[in-house]
């Protein structure tokens, strides 16, 4: 069995494998690229223009140089006759200014090309950074955290690296090689032609390197994403890796899938160390033949031996920076494959967006109503025709098995999604009426997940409401009961809760979580599974807090635990997208329905 | 020099010493030819065409041509074997480094965001590859084309050549004065890149808290200040090596000004022929390429400098938790599981999570663990199969010090599952076995079937169907299911279960209790519970409090005598246990 083959046992067959690679240079070429690539560089147009001149002023020192050193010899040194000195400091003279103005222009096209870089590479992440966190969260669990931080890191310095070095070579080439072709032909028309008659093998040969690399380039990314996962998936889950004794084969896997990234490299070096010696040789030859023709011409008396001179050295100007580009090959795919990608998320239309003309809402009452509301997630529906109301400082729990649409009504009353059908309702205003920054005011989720952002623990809660003063949030905490396991750590509010909060417990970090909501103070609350990980004290504790959290707000509250159900003032049973029963807690209790099978079940697991 | 911290990475290319030696004189031999062009040019010039013998230019043109062909043949030759070797290398070296990670104890990985790690072992590395493959090759290119060129150019003038060495010494000092500005700029600017890589993970992780906030602006805010803190530095290097690479341009080309003002004056004298003038020339341009490489290696080797640096402080952290000396494997297991005196702290930390703990389980027994949130279970739990190492005191198993048995031994004995259930992007199959040698197919079967994980048959590929994040997505029983028939896999006498059951729905609950209680049957078991309803299956229950074990007995016997224990595990609020618990 091949190594390849091997390597993939262990990964699994999964459906739908994506291929997060667009195929190479086209990528810049892409009409979405294209836009994107003219909206980030619109507001630098004149630096541009700047830039366009700098880099003119500066070839046209630099390509003055042969020419001029062709001048000093056939004019100041006049080999074969006497020689003219006066001549020769002259020309000198404007050799030395011409690689000043050269070195000056030099000067200033780096630091003004760099800082439109710079510029460019700052607003397209904020741009960027602002464009994802305005979509929905459907996004999110479609496009994945993971790809969402590489478009943020990687494809960013992909474009990075293309403004930093990348670019500039590759103009500056372009430029000599036009400029160069045309003052050769300018200097001599018959050897010019004889320089010119290798243009067609650089052009070939560039074609090869073009489709080769780019297939040798998709091949290192498609390796380096196996390396990547697994290298950041198994060292995630150390303690599995070490309780199983892991190791070993988790190092054969990695092994693999390395040596494989080598091989994929090992190619793409082969091809750009084949490329670049291939171009130098044939400057080589070029010089050779301007040599022969050229020393023929001289002799013959048709060619003075200054413009000899200049061509050799224009040769050498034309074919070396032609080698760079090999170098910089790979850096102009990997930025059209970002860049294409870029444009991807920046298309992706935010599917709950803004109103244009917003419903103005400073103090929300909070009632709540579903009115007819079917939704349908990726095609799947996932509820059917949901009607009901919820006047202001009710306690409503929702109730079902999974994949019942509990979730998905909480998030649909906080807008994280919008209804394909119907309409969810604040106060008898159509959420899709009322500013994000109003709503999120008004509406507060808090979920399991309790995730903590690197910081301490006081800011974590302050998170709820970033101007709330600090005897406020430990007002918050201490209402939540949170107030005496923060104290007792090392610096109390101020210890730092590391790397995703891992010095807490699962119960801690979620009474963090729910100090966070209270501080927000919302007028609709959504609890949506919030006590699942708490032990039986810290969920008492949170049950007495919840009385005081839920005194005069709405509340939607998802528990499998039934104790967090009971403090509802009113149930609605889910199956299946639809509601089945729908009153007291109590009262449905007394029914022989799905509540009270679902209650039984529940008492039964305490005894 | 910095660079000396690069010598740990010299045992790394040893295996390739051929490789680099055919690099080393393909590298020579492409200078040799290089240099020798402007020779044949001023052979060309000075003879035939001075001369106007046509008849010599022919053969001269030839040479120059063969020279060319043999240029490429050795230029591809260096540039393939130093690809070769410096990936090999950079291949082991990530190797090693992920076996080096993979050795660290559980509590290291916890000090460390996975971006971090991350970043290290890939563009670290690779910083550090692509210095030794380009960087080191241009800068002993750079030296030996000085020397070569250098020795040419005295041979045909040497006060011209001493003109061109004065006006490049300079640059040696510009690179000093940039070396020493640019190492500063790149490590700032690595630093603020792996902080606003951490805002970019917590916004794309954290973005349903984030969203039901509506604290957008917020992390907008916070990102902005980092990628502008990023953009002013980066700006600050770009003037740095602006300064730097006008310099290293503007002296070669002013060599080149003075080698045809006082070389022309030379011709014109009858001191020098017109053809050596040209090869002069040809020379100097040779120089400039080298000389604009100063520039780029300088700030490569900064780059590497500050990458190997940090790779330095992963690699310099040993394990903590390894077999010790006189380690040894324990053949038979019955499973006995002592805490003798155990005392925990995190490293770092003065503050005890456990103390003067003990307890014992044993052999077929179940205890199960019960405490306040942060009391420690869980870190008692990990102390097991060594996850976590005792600060004092020691934990014995079957009487034997865990620390003298063989990790390898010592973790085949238990069977653990954690309250995330950990699953990683690979085969169902891959998920149960995690590698472990010993694994046949009824074993397979059986472990499924005891922790009813029977689902994995009907998934679309079976055993072979991908699950974790980039594969199928499984519910949360399924999932800790799962986790289950991985601990009971190879029926290890020891299970260390802790609460698998937080974040299921009740009629999974029940699914799962019933998988537990079959899994422990005729094994020890340590359960670590949160819920009253597993403490069904324990036999005995330890309370743990004040970072040791406050109370041992039967849940019965607890619950009547022990305030604390109802209080954690009573439903309903009341006063008096609310008392006890403060």
């Amino acid at each position: 069995m091949s190594a390849a083959a091997r390597a993939d046992e262990w990964r699994g067959v999964a459906a739908g494998e994506v291929d997060d690679f667009s195929p190479s240079v086209a990528g810049l070429l892409r009409r979405r690229s294209r836009v994107l690539l003219a909206r980030l560089a619109r507001p630098y147009l004149g630096s541009m223009a700047l830039a366009a001149v700098l880099i003119l002023v500066r070839s046209a020192g630099y390509l003055a140089l042969p020419y001029l050193i062709g001048l000093g010899i056939d004019q100041g040194i006049r080999p074969g006759r006497s020689g003219n000195p006066q001549t020769l400091v002259l020309i000198v003279g404007v050799l030395a200014i011409a690689l000043l103005v050269n070195a000056l222009a030099n000067y200033a096209f780096m630091r003004v090309s760099g800082r439109i870089g710079a510029n460019i590479l700052f607003n397209l992440r904020r741009t960027l950074f602002a464009h994802v966190q305005e979509l929905s969260l459907s996004f999110f669990e479609r496009y994945t955290s993971g790809r969402i931080i590489s478009r943020l890191t990687s494809d960013i310095d992909a474009l990075n690296e293309l403004l930093a070095t990348g670019l500039t070579s590759v103009i500056t080439s372009l430029i000599s090689v036009v400029a160069i072709t045309a003052i050769l032909i300018h200097l001599d028309v018959r050897l010019g032609m004889v320089a010119l008659v290798a243009m067609p093998l650089v052009v070939g040969l560039t074609y090869w390197f073009r489709v080769n690399s780019a297939r040798s380039y998709r091949a290192v990314r498609r390796a380096i994403v196996l390396v990547i996962v697994h290298y950041v998936e198994s060292l995630g889950g150390i303690r599995a890796v070490h309780a199983f004794r892991r190791e070993p084969r988790n190092q054969e896997i990695f092994e693999d899938v390395n040596a494989r990234y080598r091989d994929a490299n090992i190619w793409s070096n082969r091809l750009a160390s084949t490329f670049g010696p291939a171009i130098n040789l044939l400057g080589r030859l070029t010089t050779a033949a301007v040599l022969l023709y050229g020393g023929y011409l001289v002799v013959q008396g048709q060619l003075t031996l200054g413009v000899l001179t200049a061509f050799v050295l224009y040769l050498r100007q034309f074919f070396d920076p032609m080698q760079e580009l090999s170098q910089f090959y790979n850096v102009f795919q990997a930025a059209g494959a970002a860049l294409e990608k870029l444009a991807g998320v920046i298309e992706e239309a935010p599917t709950v967006p803004e109103p244009s003309s917003p419903i103005s809402m400073h103090e929300a009452k909070g009632a709540v109503a579903f009115d007819h509301v079917t939704f349908a997630y990726r095609e799947k529906p996932v509820l059917h025709d949901i009607d009901f109301s919820v006047p202001a400082g009710a306690v409503v729990a929702l109730v079902g098995e999974t994949g019942a649409g509990k979730t998905t009504m909480a998030r649909l009353i906080a807008r994280f999604y919008d209804p394909t059908a119907g309409r969810v309702t604040l106060d008898g205003v159509d959420l899709r009426s009322i500013t994000v920054q109003d709503l999120r005011r008004a509406v507060v989720v808090v979920t399991q997940e309790s995730f903590l952002f690197s910081g301490t623990v006081g800011e974590n809660i302050l998170f709820g409401r970033p101007s709330a003063t600090r005897g406020e949030m430990e007002q918050a905490a201490r209402a939540i009961g949170a107030h005496d396991f923060i104290m007792a750590m090392p610096n109390g509010y101020d210890t730092d809760v590391r790397r995703r909060g891992v010095r807490l417990s699962s119960g801690q970090r979620q009474l963090v979580a729910f100090a966070r909501a209270f501080l927000a103070d919302p007028r609709v609350l959504i609890l949506d599974e919030a006590t699942s990980s708490l032990d039986l004290p810290s969920e008492r504790l949170v049950q007495r807090a919840l009385r005081t959290l839920l005194r005069g707000r709405t509340a939607f509250i998802i528990a499998h635990r039934l104790s967090t159900v009971e403090v509802a003032d009113r149930v609605l049973v889910l199956d299946a997208g639809r509601i089945v029963e729908d009153g007291a807690p109590a009262e449905l209790r007394r029914d022989d329905g799905r509540y009270s099978s679902l209650h039984r079940a529940w008492v039964e697991s305490l005894a | 020099m910095g660079l000396f911290a690069l010598r740990r990475y010299v045992p790394y290319l040893r295996p390739y010493v051929g490789l680099v030696v055919v690099f080393g004189l393909s590298q020579l031999g492409s200078l040799v030819t290089a240099a020798s062009i402007p020779k044949v040019i001023q052979f060309i010039i000075d003879g035939p065409i001075t001369e106007h013998n046509l008849g010599r230019l022919v053969p001269m043109a030839g040479l120059l041509v063969v020279i060319g062909a043999l240029e490429f043949v050795l230029i591809v030759m260096r540039r393939h074997y130093s690809g070769v070797a410096s990936l090999r290398m950079e291949t082991d070296l990530r190797n090693d480094f992920y076996a080096h990670l993979q050795n660290l104890q559980v509590s290291f990985h916890d000090n460390w965001q996975s971006g971090q790690l991350l970043s290290r072992a890939i563009s670290d590395i690779g910083t550090v590859r692509r210095f030794v493959s380009f960087g080191l090759i241009w800068f002993l290119q750079t030296i030996v084309t000085f020397v070569v060129v250098f020795a040419l150019m005295l041979q045909l003038d040497w006060q011209l050549a001493l003109v061109v060495v004065l006006c490049m010494v300079p640059i040696a000092f510009f690179s000093n004065v940039f070396h020493n500005k640019y190492r500063v700029i790149a490590r700032s600017l690595q630093d603020l890149t792996g902080d606003m890589t951490t805002t970019i993970e917590e916004m794309a992780t954290g973005v349903r808290i984030i969203k039901a906030f509506g604290r957008m602006p917020l992390m907008q805010k916070r990102f902005e200040d980092e990628a502008s803190q990023i953009r002013v530095t980066s700006l600050t290097g770009i003037k740095a090596r602006a300064e730097l690479w006008t310099e290293l341009n503007f002296l070669p080309n002013l060599s080149l000004v003075a080698v045809l003002l006082l070389g022309g004056v030379n011709v014109v004298a009858g001191r020098m022929t017109i053809g050596g003038l040209v090869a002069f020339m040809n020379y100097v341009f040779m120089l400039i390429w080298p000389m604009d490489a100063i520039g780029w290696v300088l700030s490569m080797s900064e780059e590497c400098q500050t990458a190997s640096q940090r790779l330095n402080e992963v690699l310099d952290s040993r394990p903590e938790i390894s077999d010790r000396h006189g380690a040894r494997a324990l053949e038979r297991c019955r499973g006995r599981l002592e805490f003798r005196g155990v005392g925990f702290r995190y490293p770092k930390s003065d503050e005890w999570v456990l103390r003067d703990l003990n307890l014992v389980v044993e052999p077929g027994e179940t205890v199960g663990l019960v405490g306040r949130t942060g009391s420690g279970k869980t870190s008692l739990a990990y102390l097991g199969p060594r996850l976590y190492d005792v600060s004092e005191g020691s934990v014995l198993l079957d009487g034997v010090d865990v620390r003298d048995i063989t990790l390898r031994s010592l973790r085949s004995h238990i069977g653990f599952a954690f309250e995330d259930p950990i699953l990683f992007s690979a085969s169902v199959h891959e998920n149960l076995v995690m590698g472990r040698p010993i694994v046949s197919d009824q074993e397979l079967k059986r472990a499924i079937d005891v922790a009813h994980a029977g689902f994995v048959w009907d998934l679309p590929w079976g055993l072979e169907t991908r699950v974790g994040e980039q594969g199928y997505t499984l519910s949360g029983g399924q999932r800790q299911r799962l986790a289950l028939a991985r601990a009971v896999l190879g029926a290890p006498p020891l299970l260390i279960l802790d609460d698998p059951l937080s974040s299921v729905d009740v009629h999974t609950e029940a699914t799962i209790e019933e998988a537990l209680a079959r899994v422990l049957e005729g094994v020890t078991g340590l359960l670590v519970v949160h819920r009253p309803s597993t403490l069904a299956l324990a036999d005995r229950v330890a309370l743990i409090e004040g970072g040791t074990v406050a109370a041992v007995g039967t849940h019965g016997e607890l619950m009547r005598s022990n305030d604390l224990y109802r209080a954690l595990l009573s439903q309903e609020y009341d006063p008096r246990a609310e008392e006890a618990l403060a």
